[in-house]
């Protein structure tokens, strides 16, 4: 069944694939056909009719989104009757459309304003309509703004967070003119059931669904000179930043970024990856115990499958969706959290400082981390452990700012202290990274001898299949875990909340017969986050996940337990895993919440 | 060699109360698939809702369709203003479309057949469940495997529109799908699905009772046999009348009018208007070289005299779409609030004349890229009124 | 169990637990209620295990499944033109002045609310009118008083 189609467009032929659409065709022969609700990541919607097109011989156009090719079509998609239709449909978008652009927070990377240029849409002739219209502005969430005004109802948003998260903070309500994107009784997101994944921040493509920043928060705390301002950078931000900043997707910029981060004048710039070690040390040894507990001991209250708990918006959809669970996830803070909650005790102590005078600040592929860092539990140290959390969007964003000509800055090293890691922490940022990171040290706390994979590389792991599943069978084991010899240790991965949902459904369904669970919110993990360049889609989250794992491939370090710098924060300050400061510091509770 | 149209000749087959309908369906279901379906196409019977699809050619889509599951879905959500056509039938004589959805499920090979009910009719579903339990307790006797739900809608004119009943039907909002792909291959549950207009199946049972040709021989090319009219506005007798497709409108004028017809809008409000000038060269039917202009109509027919205002109708026309819109597509959703919002400025004199004009260009634009059959017709009486009346939108 | 909460199940059993069962149920509360609230829809997405934001998306793109409170005769007096054209303003005026509220809103008791809806299919009866789900029509002033009058006395 290798038949083929053949038709025109726009004079040149093409042969394509039964139920390839003209918008699929159409880039076959080098030509863009202009979207507005078309993603990639999504199903077609087909509403803004932005990507019309002319078939010969029909009257009517059609929109090259949702259209199939048929054979001998002939497709036009600059002809005069596309064009001028075209331009009414910007000039309509427009016209229900808060187009104060310069005053926008997505004032050059909307795709709207975009099209407007493109087409010279030099005047307003079309009545505003935004006076006629009640609409609601939404500042709650200390992770997303919601601004009604400014949105096309092209719907990326509902899909999104009904196809790729399974979340359904968001809907479509009303009809007509009336017709809005909504929570459910138009409540703030923040009082909903929302994860703050951001996704569809991510995919908004005007200013209608924005990161709330803190870009001129952090400003002032740099400028200040009492205070001491301290920031981390998460795994994935460092394949993801070259991309707003003139670099291909896939591009590494480690080096560039830390000494962009000293340019732009933090005291000191450490990294994440440090406390992904110690996150691995942490959990690796708090999933080892509680196998002891049911493996051994045969305790029958021990929870598994043990679930990690690094990604915000995860923990939040369990809290929403599976609160009965909340035993399952391990206790650890996620990487972020440990590190803001050490910052102010550990690095406070070393470095002789004042804990009040530190201003701790994050660059996150993430949006929920706004969320999370803003829990009234995460001030452990006294303070809140993490003051200021930045996408990778508002790292870029000060960076063009403080005129730092990133594509040509030399490379430079984090600080120390908490600025080491290992190519098991890089690996955080994709999914399957800190199952892989757990089993390179689990395994050999347990038996004495690595993972038994070539180059420490788990493959079983990786990839993007939605839920992924593997199992490590452990053989002649040191003798205090003499328990878990021939047992097959069972994982599973999910990344992408919908997947998340699959798996959860089959442990609710008592068909999931795993130990140990590794979820990430985000479709690919965190380097598709939705903190995030836009775009992401699958193709740019391969070539990160790509970035990663060479990454990883190069550190000298790959397993977390190896970090010399995790070796001297427990020998130091800590004791050991699980010590009664880990558990202070380290470690944290969930809340219930309402799944309606 | 075309028929020239023929003068309003009335008709009385829909509301003929038939009492052998038992009969005609045991008949019916005992011929062959292909035999009714040749029939149908031959009769020329095109769907009465207003779009106008050749009625046999969608059975014999349906039925060459391959599924397990199929559907036969009677579409009574008749929401275009100036329609009760639908209404009548289904109160006077439900088992006739009741048969009519019997013998499609069985060449189709469906079981199983809705029927979609404007929400605004809830008073006609309890008479009507009552009819079904009768039909299937008939279609239980005579071996034929096949029930009926009333399925009732809730106040939402685009849910007229096929694939947002399904929608609707599948309890999500009413917002029309891309096509294709078409229903006769992904319809309700996304199975192969016939959806025929309360009237249309209504025709349908007088074809199998009396053969096609009696059918044929009524109305004229391209547009055979009767229509059911819905006549109001200004007129001494409103109500509904059988007539025979392919009159002029000045004929209907001057059965219909009141003396003093100025305008009649033909289709409903996603109709057209057409003003006493061109009620000579207006014949009602479906595209055809015969007619002076093609009227896809549903068969509403509403007359306005020389007392009413065009810019109030048009008013009232364009409220109704920036409400009903579904809302999702561009140009329908926003059309419609700057075409009312538009006219109400050039009204008010905010707005030059010339406004109207890229009014007319907008609405053009509406018509050839909204999503839906009917977002690409809410600007036609926008589009007609402001041709034939402009005089009456300036200030 | 809440009242409501048992007409939901009721109507869950009644209807099924589906998506395609979403519609008949939000009808069957409404029949009851005359409008979904907050806790009606909630209890609606438990039962039928939707999610919140898509029973109040469904909810809201329908007319008549009103979420807001509205009273136990919901009068919906038809605006579309053949209506309109035949008197359909001085019989609305008949019905504010008499319930002495406006379009959009309910009587103090919670009898009454008055709203204008989009053609009910009476075009050659006009001007109509539902009361729930009644129908009225050729409407006058005179008539509309008689009708309310009635149904006062419910």
């Amino acid at each position: 069944m290798t038949q083929k189609i053949q038709l025109n467009i726009n004079g040149f032929p093409v042969d394509v694939k039964p139920g390839t659409t003209i918008l699929e065709a159409a880039s076959k022969v080098n030509v863009t056909i202009p979207t507005l609700c078309y993603h990639k990541d999504l199903c077609v919607a087909g509403n803004c009719r932005v990507c019309v097109v002319e078939v010969a011989g029909q009257k009517r156009l059609s929109a090259a989104c949702a259209t199939p090719c048929e054979d001998g079509m002939d497709i036009l998609t600059n002809s005069l009757k596309v064009r001028n239709s075209r331009k009414h449909i910007i000039e309509l978008l427009l016209s229900e459309h808060n187009a104060d652009c310069t005053k926008c927070y997505k004032n050059g990377k909307c795709e709207l304003q975009l099209l407007a240029s493109e087409y010279k849409i030099m005047t307003q002739d079309f009545i505003e309509l935004l006076p006629w219209k009640d609409y609601t502005i939404d500042m709650i969430s200390p992770s997303i703004i919601k601004d009604d005004s400014k949105c096309i109802r092209c719907q990326r948003c509902v899909r999104t967070c009904a196809e790729l998260q399974g979340v359904n903070a968001l809907t479509v309500a009303y009809k007509g003119d009336k017709m809005k994107i909504s929570t459910f009784f138009e409540k703030p997101m923040n009082d909903v059931v929302c994860t703050n994944c951001g996704q569809c921040v991510n995919r908004c493509p005007t200013g209608a669904l924005v990161e709330k920043n803190y870009v001129e928060e952090v400003w002032d705390a740099i400028s200040d000179p009492g205070k001491h301002v301290v920031v981390q950078t998460a795994p994935a931000v460092r394949v993801g930043l070259g991309e707003d900043l003139g670099f291909d997707p896939g591009t590494r910029v480690t080096g560039k970024m830390v000494a962009a981060l000293k340019r732009l004048g933090f005291d000191s710039v450490m990294d994440t990856d440090f406390s992904a070690d110690l996150t691995i040390m942490e959990e690796g040894t708090e999933l080892l115990t509680r196998l002891k507990k049911a493996l051994k001991d045969k305790d029958p209250d021990v929870k598994l499958p043990m679930a990690t708990s690094c990604s915000p918006g995860w923990i939040k959809y369990i809290e929403h969706m599976y609160p009965e669970y909340l035993g399952n996830l391990s206790t650890c803070k996620s990487p972020q959290q440990m590190f803001g909650a050490l910052v102010k005790t550990y690095y406070a102590k070393a470095r002789n400082l004042d804990p009040s005078k530190i201003v701790s600040v994050s660059i996150m592929p993430c949006t929920a981390k706004k969320f999370e860092a803003a829990r009234s539990e995460m001030h452990d140290s006294g303070y809140r452990d993490v003051d200021y959390v930045l996408t990778t969007r508002e790292l870029s964003i000060m960076i063009k700012q403080a005129g730092i000509d990133f594509m040509s800055l030399p490379d430079m090293e984090f600080d120390r202290l908490m600025g080491e890691s290992t190519g098991a922490a890089v690996i955080f940022g994709v999914t399957g990274g800190v199952m892989e990171a757990a089993l390179r040290t689990a395994y050999e706390l347990v038996t004495g001898r690595p993972v038994p994979f070539e180059n420490l590389n788990i493959t079983a792991v990786r990839g993007m299949t939605g839920v992924k599943e593997a199992s490590i069978k452990i053989e002649n084991p040191l003798k205090e875990w003499k328990f878990l010899d021939g047992v097959e240790l069972r994982c599973a991965i999910a990344h992408g909340l919908i997947n998340a949902k699959t798996v959860m459904d089959a442990v609710k369904a008592g068909k999931a017969n795993f130990h140990f669970l590794e979820v990430m919110a985000c479709p690919g993990g965190c380097l598709g986050g939705g903190g995030q360049p836009i775009p992401t889609n699958a193709e740019i989250r391969d070539k990160r996940a790509k970035a990663i794992y060479e990454e990883d491939a190069w550190k000298p370090i790959r397993k977390s337990h190896e970090n010399p710098e995790v070796q001297k924060i427990y020998k130091d300050f800590l004791g050991e895993p699980l010590s009664e400061v880990s558990h202070h510091l380290l470690h944290t509770k969930y809340t219930s919440r309402q799944r309606f | 060699m075309a028929e020239s149209y023929h003068l309003l000749k009335r008709a009385d087959f829909i509301f003929r109360n038939e009492n052998d309908w038992e009969d005609i369906l045991t008949k019916t279901i005992k011929r062959t698939p292909q035999d009714i379906i040749n029939e149908l196409i031959s009769s020329e019977l095109k769907g009465r809702g207003g779009a106008g699809f050749p009625t046999g050619l969608k059975w014999k889509i349906t039925a060459e369709a391959k599924s397990a599951e199929k559907y036969v879905i009677c579409n009574a959500d008749e929401g275009e203003p100036g329609t009760f056509k639908d209404r009548e039938i289904l109160s006077r004589v439900p088992y006739k479309v009741l048969t009519a959805m019997a013998v499609c499920a069985n060449i189709i090979g469906s079981k199983k057949g809705i029927i979609y009910l404007r929400g605004e009719y809830h008073s006609l579903k309890e008479a009507l469940e009552k009819t079904i339990s009768e039909f299937e307790y008939y279609c239980k006797k005579i071996k034929l495997d096949f029930t009926v739900e009333v399925f009732m809608g809730s106040g939402a004119y685009i849910c007229g529109e096929e694939t947002a009943l399904f929608e609707s039907l599948e309890g999500h909002r009413g917002e029309p799908r891309n096509k294709p792909p078409y229903p006769t291959i992904k319809g309700y549950m996304d199975k192969p699905t016939v959806i025929n207009n309360v009237e249309t199946l209504a025709h349908t049972f007088t074809i199998f009772k009396y053969g096609a040709k009696k059918f044929y021989d009524l109305g004229v090319q391209f547009s055979r046999g009767t229509k059911l009219f819905s006549v109001s506005g200004d007129t001494p007798k409103p109500g509904i009348y059988e007539l025979e497709l392919g009159m002029s409108l000045q004929d209907f004028v001057n059965e219909f009018g009141d003396g003093d017809t100025k305008a009649v809008q033909v289709g409903g409000a996603s109709g057209f208007l057409v003003p006493r000038k061109k009620f000579q060269e207006t014949a009602i039917g479906y595209q055809g070289k015969l007619t002076g202009i093609s009227l896809p109509t549903g068969g509403s027919m509403m007359i306005y005299n020389s007392s009413r205002s065009m810019f109030n109708v048009l008013d009232n026309y364009l409220e109704f779409f920036r409400e009903e819109s579904c809302g999702q597509c561009t140009p329908c959703r926003v059309g419609c609030q700057q075409l009312l919002i538009g006219i109400k400025a050039v009204k008010r004199g905010e707005r030059p004349a010339q406004y109207l004009d890229k009014l007319l260009k907008l609405s053009e634009t509406m018509q050839i890229t909204a999503k839906c059959g009917l977002g690409q017709s809410v600007a036609n009486s926008f589009a007609s009124i402001v041709e034939n009346f402009r005089e009456e939108m300036i200030y | 169990m809440d009242p409501i909460q048992s007409l939901i199940k009721e109507l869950a059993v009644k209807h099924g637990r589906r998506r395609e069962s979403l519609l008949p149920v939000l009808q069957g509360v409404v029949e009851q209620e005359r409008y979904l609230s907050e806790h009606s829809m909630i209890e609606i997405a438990r039962e039928l295990d939707l999610p919140a934001a898509e029973v109040y998306g469904t909810a809201t793109f329908y007319s008549f499944l009103e979420h807001r409170k509205m009273g136990r005769f919901v009068i919906r007096i038809c605006k579309t033109i053949s209506c309109s054209m035949k008197g359909k303003n001085q019989v609305l005026l008949a019905i504010q002045d008499m319930l002495k509220i406006s379009t959009g809103e309910t009587t103090p008791d919670g009898r009454f609310s008055l709203v204008e809806t989009n053609c009910l299919g009476l075009c050659h009866k006009a001007p109509a009118m539902l009361i729930n789900e009644e129908v009225y029509t050729e409407l006058t002033p005179e008539k509309v008083r008689e009708i309310l009058s009635e149904y006062m006395l419910k």
